[in-house]
């Protein structure tokens, strides 16, 4: 009799376990969808894509500080640097500027850059037309390059913030040529 | 299990005669040699992450570099975690589960021997893996024992040592929960309703189920650590569209039940002692048990509290500032409880009772700067200084290890059928606890005046501070010398115990069968109704 309720209790907490451990990988594309809905995290904002179309509406008694901040996470590999590290910009108003990067190595590499933005909450306010992040980057052995990136602040950015950092890193990334994006 | 329960029969038959040399210890499946193995297991864990912590505290002792290079430093820190929590301290209460709670609920052994000894037996080789990478080339793990991404990742080869030791460890803490929960609903004596239960089985109980819910999530966060790095996953790598926030989310839902994993059964033990000693039954005994059991809940909603800094929305800062501080409500009803448990008690100060009452304020101090740190301002300036160190020693120091030290006081006689040196106990106790509190005390305000943690130098105004806390840190390590000391004694010899131990109206089943308790106990059930 306690042998057999002893097997069946066994096997349920063995299930149980096995549940657990199920959940801590379910707890991966749960937190990918809590990022969208909260404008919050990397997993979602690094994988944005062009805005379609953006309609400018200039509101010129605002000045928005926007920092640009380039990171190499692999030392020794890149030289990467934004080409003007603050802006002043309108909101409404759509600027481009450009990044640098080379490739210190002596072969071709494959590059993808992940951007940042910091309020992370205003995230959402700052929109990419364009921008070399979109696509993965190639690069021949010692080559470097100036990359664009078009950005509008939306006029609708909450009033108290005055400056934006928009972060990027640089990677060498092989294994994300694989992954669409 | 057919084969499990066929040796376990088989044990009967040799009744009274135990297993000679040492084959009882290798495939030991009585619940007392495996719990004396853990317990054993658990003591020179305690020594060796009290060794490192002492390393730490002599480079902390002053300002500027002593002893070591910053790495080792951070090899130090990060062992000395991982030893402690998952080395000493769990294995402690596993142990004292072992020896306990079938003598507790009057059943004969564990219900699951065969794997009770598999699940002491994977922990030397676990720890051999850590401890054993601190001798390879690259050094041990240095990243901190929350392994976060992308340090915990550069630190060569003990990095896959240390996720395999981790993945043994929850292994074996996972098998040591099952079996736990398989003897609690399954062994108890006739008669022996949950709610007769007491409370160091309850609380075990409630820690096994967060054991088996939250050490596979662990499992899985570490899994993907090594994913990410050996097989090129983007978990929670940027550059494939990973987050490495998201490693402190995982870890984390892990870690807040973790914590309470390394308290719940501390109060079941403080439960039993502090009743015995005011000679008065437990004060509420149903709301300690719904009290455990909304602890143990509200547990999985408050681990955020832990990165408020990393980033997160504005309601969800004050979402897990408010359920953390929830806690405080179920928790404040366990200390109102024993509190009320001694009034107008006749009280008695034998050394299980001084250190739960040390344990009672202690642990409380622990409490409230927990609190502090659940206030999201308040935490900005909090978040990785000493603060933070402070309150999680106090809840570990005084809190856990003075439980199981008041565990192995009050159960000892139980267990070698002699009395311990009463005197010598009071000596240990009174050197620990003045001690610890020399120990940790300055740590708060070293931490409120902006130390940082896991910094091997600091700026010239922390000193004096930093001198108290070592001096205090030596003296609290070398007390527990007479801890052993003590042990070894009654070991050895000692004025006979009788089967009750103590002078009060214990109603458990542990006090009727005799000091030291029989190898087999109970293999007639006591009937309960
Ligand atoms: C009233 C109960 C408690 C509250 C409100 C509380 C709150 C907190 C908070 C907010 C933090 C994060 C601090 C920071 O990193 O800035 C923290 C850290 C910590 N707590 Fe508690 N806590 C409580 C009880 C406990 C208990 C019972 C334990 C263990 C027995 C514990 C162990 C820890 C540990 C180990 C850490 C630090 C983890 C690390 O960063 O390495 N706490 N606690
Ligand atoms: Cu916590």
């Amino acid at each position: 009799m306690k042998q057999t309720s002893n097997r069946g209790l066994v096997w349920r907490l063995v299930l149980f376990t096995a549940g657990s451990f199920a959940f801590g990988f379910a707890l991966v594309p749960l937190y990918s969808v809590l990022c969208q809905v909260w404008n919050t995290g990397n997993r979602w904002y690094g994988k944005q894509t062009a805005e379609a179309s953006v309609i400018e509406r200039p509101v010129s008694d605002r000045v928005v500080t926007i920092e640009l901040v380039a990171n190499i996470p692999q030392a020794g590999a890149w030289e990467f640097k934004s080409q003007a590290p603050t802006m002043k910009v309108h909101p409404g108003k759509l600027y481009s500027t450009s990044f640098y990067a080379r490739n210190l190595t002596d072969g071709a590499v494959v590059a993808q850059a992940v951007p940042s933005i910091a309020p992370q909450t205003i995230a959402r306010y700052f929109r990419k037309t364009e921008c070399f992040c979109f696509t993965p980057q190639n690069f021949a052995a010692g080559e470097g390059r100036d990359m664009p990136v078009r950005f509008i602040v939306d006029p609708d950015l909450p009033p108290d913030i005055d400056r934006i950092t928009l972060a990027y890193s640089f990677f060498s990334a092989p294994q994300v040529a694989a992954v669409s994006r | 299990m057919n084969a499990v329960t066929a040796t376990h029969a088989g044990d009967h038959h040799d009744h009274d005669h135990k297993p000679k040399g040492i084959g009882r210890w290798l495939f030991a499946t009585n619940h007392k040699d495996i719990g004396t193995m853990y317990l054993v297991f658990s003591c020179i864990m305690f020594f060796i992450g009290g060794a490192m912590a002492l390393a730490i505290r002599a480079e902390l002792f002053q300002p500027g570099m002593q002893f070591f290079d910053p790495g080792f430093y951070n090899q130090l820190v990060t062992n000395h975690a991982l030893v402690m929590i998952f080395g000493a301290v769990m294995p402690a209460f596993v142990g004292l589960a072992n020896w306990m709670i079938p003598l507790q609920i009057g059943a004969p052994d564990m219900a699951l021997p065969r794997m009770n000894n598999y699940s002491f037996w994977i922990l030397p080789f676990a720890f051999t893996l850590l401890l054993g990478s601190l001798f390879t080339p690259s050094g041990g793990p240095a990243g901190g024992w929350t392994m976060y991404p992308p340090l915990s990742l550069q630190s060569g080869n003990s990095f896959p040592m240390m996720i395999f030791a981790v993945h043994l460890m929850g292994a074996s803490s996972i098998m040591g929960a099952i079996n736990v929960i398989v003897t609690i609903l399954n062994m108890r004596a006739p008669g022996m309703s949950l709610l007769k239960l007491p409370l160091f089985c309850w609380t075990w109980l409630i820690t096994a189920y967060l054991l088996i819910a939250v050490m596979p999530v662990l499992a899985g966060a570490v899994t993907m650590l090594l994913t990410d790095h050996y097989f090129g996953t983007s978990f929670f790598n940027p550059a494939g569209g990973g987050d490495p926030v998201m490693f402190q989310h995982i870890f984390w839902f892990f870690g807040h039940p973790e914590v309470y994993i390394l308290i719940l059964p501390a109060f079941g033990i403080v439960s039993e002692i502090i009743p015995t000693f005011s000679r008065k039954p437990m004060f509420g005994y149903d709301a300690m048990v719904y009290a455990t059991a909304s602890i143990a809940f509200l547990s999985f909603i408050v681990w955020a509290h832990h990165m408020f800094t990393v980033g997160m929305p504005l309601a969800g800062q004050m979402f897990f500032m408010m359920s953390t501080m929830l806690i405080a409500v179920p928790t404040g009803v366990k200390v109102f409880n024993w509190t009320t448990t001694m009034w107008k008690g006749s009280l008695s100060f034998e050394p299980p009772m001084l250190f739960a009452l040390a344990f009672l304020f202690l642990f409380t101090i622990g409490g409230f700067s927990g609190l502090m740190l659940a206030i999201v301002p308040a935490d900005y300036q909090y978040q990785d200084t000493y603060f933070v160190v402070a309150h999680f020693h106090y809840v570990l120091v005084p809190g856990a290890v003075f439980a199981i030290m008041a565990a192995v006081y009050y159960w000892l006689p139980k267990w070698t059928g002699t009395m311990y040196d009463m005197t010598l106990a009071k000596w240990h106790f009174w050197v620990s606890t003045v001690s610890v509190n020399v120990l940790f005390f300055p740590q708060h305000f070293l931490g409120l005046a902006g130390m940082p943690r896991r910094i091997p130098d600091y700026n010239v105004q922390f000193t004096d501070w930093n001198v108290v806390s070592s001096v205090g840190g030596f003296v609290f390590g070398f007390s527990q010398l007479l801890f052993v000391w003590v042990i070894i004694k009654a070991v050895r010899g000692g004025p006979p115990a009788t089967a009750k131990v103590w002078d009060g109206d214990m109603t458990g089943l542990e006090w009727s069968v005799p000091s030291p308790a029989p190898y087999h106990s109970f293999e007639t059930p006591p009937d309960m109704h």
